[in-house]
């Protein structure tokens, strides 16, 4: 047959393509299990960090399994629902109305002392940006914090997700006198009392500006629950 | 075929050995360098990457070859680059499989190996006028020489950039000023004008080495 024929042409690309096809979902179908599996191990290693814990991949589970000692959902009036915390979809609660989206809570037994921890969700700069904060029981004052993003700007608005910048939120507090004031992201020399307030980044502004609404929209979510366990 | 030629025959061999260094695609070609900047902050990643892009260059070439008496003139680029998009997604499907840390790493630039140019140029100049075997060693030979440059750099970069070699820490801790020492990493080597510039010394030392190179 001739090679430049059109029918030739035609028939080529079109086997082509079909095979190729078949190929690639053959290949996704199988390793979606492993990849699901490597997902829900980076998360639970997220949800460690929160609390301190720095596990791998390879002892996440195991540590998860052992230090996760609860787990249950709440809606935005701080009752009990139905619903499995670890596998919600934070992005798609995010975007129903507050007093429909199911809030994912996470207890972890630390040296015979629970921590409440919450998941987050936000918006950074160029993508969404995410994270878990873990609570002490007075419900206000935080134990840990561990943050992670999409395409922040490396070296800027990247650095929410280093240790440095996790480790001011130690010790800080989310309510002043039974109000919620979560955690001012800014400058050093900004009116904030210490004690809600944590460095910003430079040149990360919209970044940090955009963790600090993160953390004040879902603490808000959770306000409810957080003052019935007080 | 009467005589055939051995598999390993100096001609082959010449195949593998040219790209490392007379003909190598980054240094001599000057193909490739974006990916060669951006994946070489550490050797880990590094490595990965090349060894990723002698996989899909390697199958390319061989599966290029093996059509190459079935592919309509017309739409050959189009075949050729619906290759090595299909071996690309499959590489970096098995990566977020087995190596996910290294995979969240690499991020966009396992995708860009389908737009290296090294993989199309192979396929272009080489693999549509030559046998499988052949082809095969031509496409390990030219990852082969990509490769080694983006380990030197790499290796560089991680050791002067974050005083590790392989995320293990080389520098002592006692050395650095923080702890009194009087060593500082050098924050430049992390950004990439510095893998260019570091791509500039391998090109250096390798020209004042290879007398082949000089231009009149």
């Amino acid at each position: 047959m001739d090679r430049n024929s059109n029918v030739y042409t035609f028939i080529y690309a079109s086997g082509m393509v079909i095979l190729v096809a078949a190929i690639l979902s053959l290949a996704a179908i199988n390793l979606k299990p492993f990849q699901d599996k490597n997902i829900e191990v980076e998360k639970k290693q997220n949800i460690l960090a929160s609390v301190n814990i720095a596990a791998d991949a390879t002892n996440a589970e195991e540590i998860y399994a052992e230090r996760i000692v609860n787990t249950y959902v709440v809606n935005s009036k701080g009752e009990e629902v139905e619903g499995n915390a670890f596998t919600i979809d934070l992005k798609k609660e995010r975007a129903k109305p507050v007093e429909q989206q199911l809030l994912p809570v996470f207890e972890c037994q630390i040296d015979g002392s629970v921590k409440y921890i919450f998941p987050l969700r936000g918006a950074g700069l160029w993508g969404p940006i995410w994270g878990y904060v873990s609570l002490e029981d007075d419900m206000s004052t935080i134990y840990g914090a561990s943050f992670d993003h999409q395409g922040e700007t490396p070296g800027l608005g990247a650095e929410i997700s280093t240790e440095n910048f996790q480790d001011q939120f130690q010790g800080k507090e989310i309510y002043d006198n039974g109000k919620l004031v979560s955690i001012i992201v800014a400058k050093s020399n900004e009116t904030a009392p210490a004690k809600h307030r944590v460095d910003g980044i430079s040149g990360g502004t919209i970044t940090s500006k955009g963790l600090e609404k993160m953390l004040l929209d879902d603490l808000n979510a959770y306000n409810a629950f957080l003052n019935q366990k007080k | 075929m009467s005589d055939r030629e051995p598999l390993f025959s100096k001609k082959n061999l010449k195949l593998l050995s040219d790209p490392l260094n007379s003909s190598n695609p980054i240094t001599v070609q000057v193909l490739g360098i974006c990916s060669a900047l951006a994946v070489t902050a550490q050797l880990k990643p590094s490595v990965v990457m090349s060894l990723s892009v002698m996989a899909v260059l390697a199958f390319a070439n061989v599966i290029i070859s093996l059509l190459r008496n079935t592919i309509p003139n017309r739409i050959r680029i189009i075949v050729q680059l619906v290759i090595i998009a299909a071996l690309v997604i499959l590489v970096d499907q098995v990566l977020k499989a087995f190596v996910y840390d290294v995979s969240k790493q690499l991020s966009v630039f396992v995708g860009l190996i389908i737009t290296n140019c090294i993989i199309m140029g192979r396929l272009e100049a080489f693999a549509l006028g030559n046998k499988p075997w052949p082809a095969f060693l031509d496409g390990l030979g030219n990852a082969a020489g990509y490769g080694w440059i983006l380990v030197v750099v790499g290796f560089a970069r991680e050791l002067f950039g974050s005083g590790s070699v392989w995320g293990y820490k080389i520098i002592p801790a006692s050395w650095y000023i923080e702890n009194g020492g009087f060593y500082a990493n050098n924050g430049m080597m992390i950004l990439p004008p510095m893998a260019l510039i570091t791509v500039g010394i391998i090109i250096w030392v390798q020209r004042s080495r290879n007398r082949k190179l000089i231009e009149e």
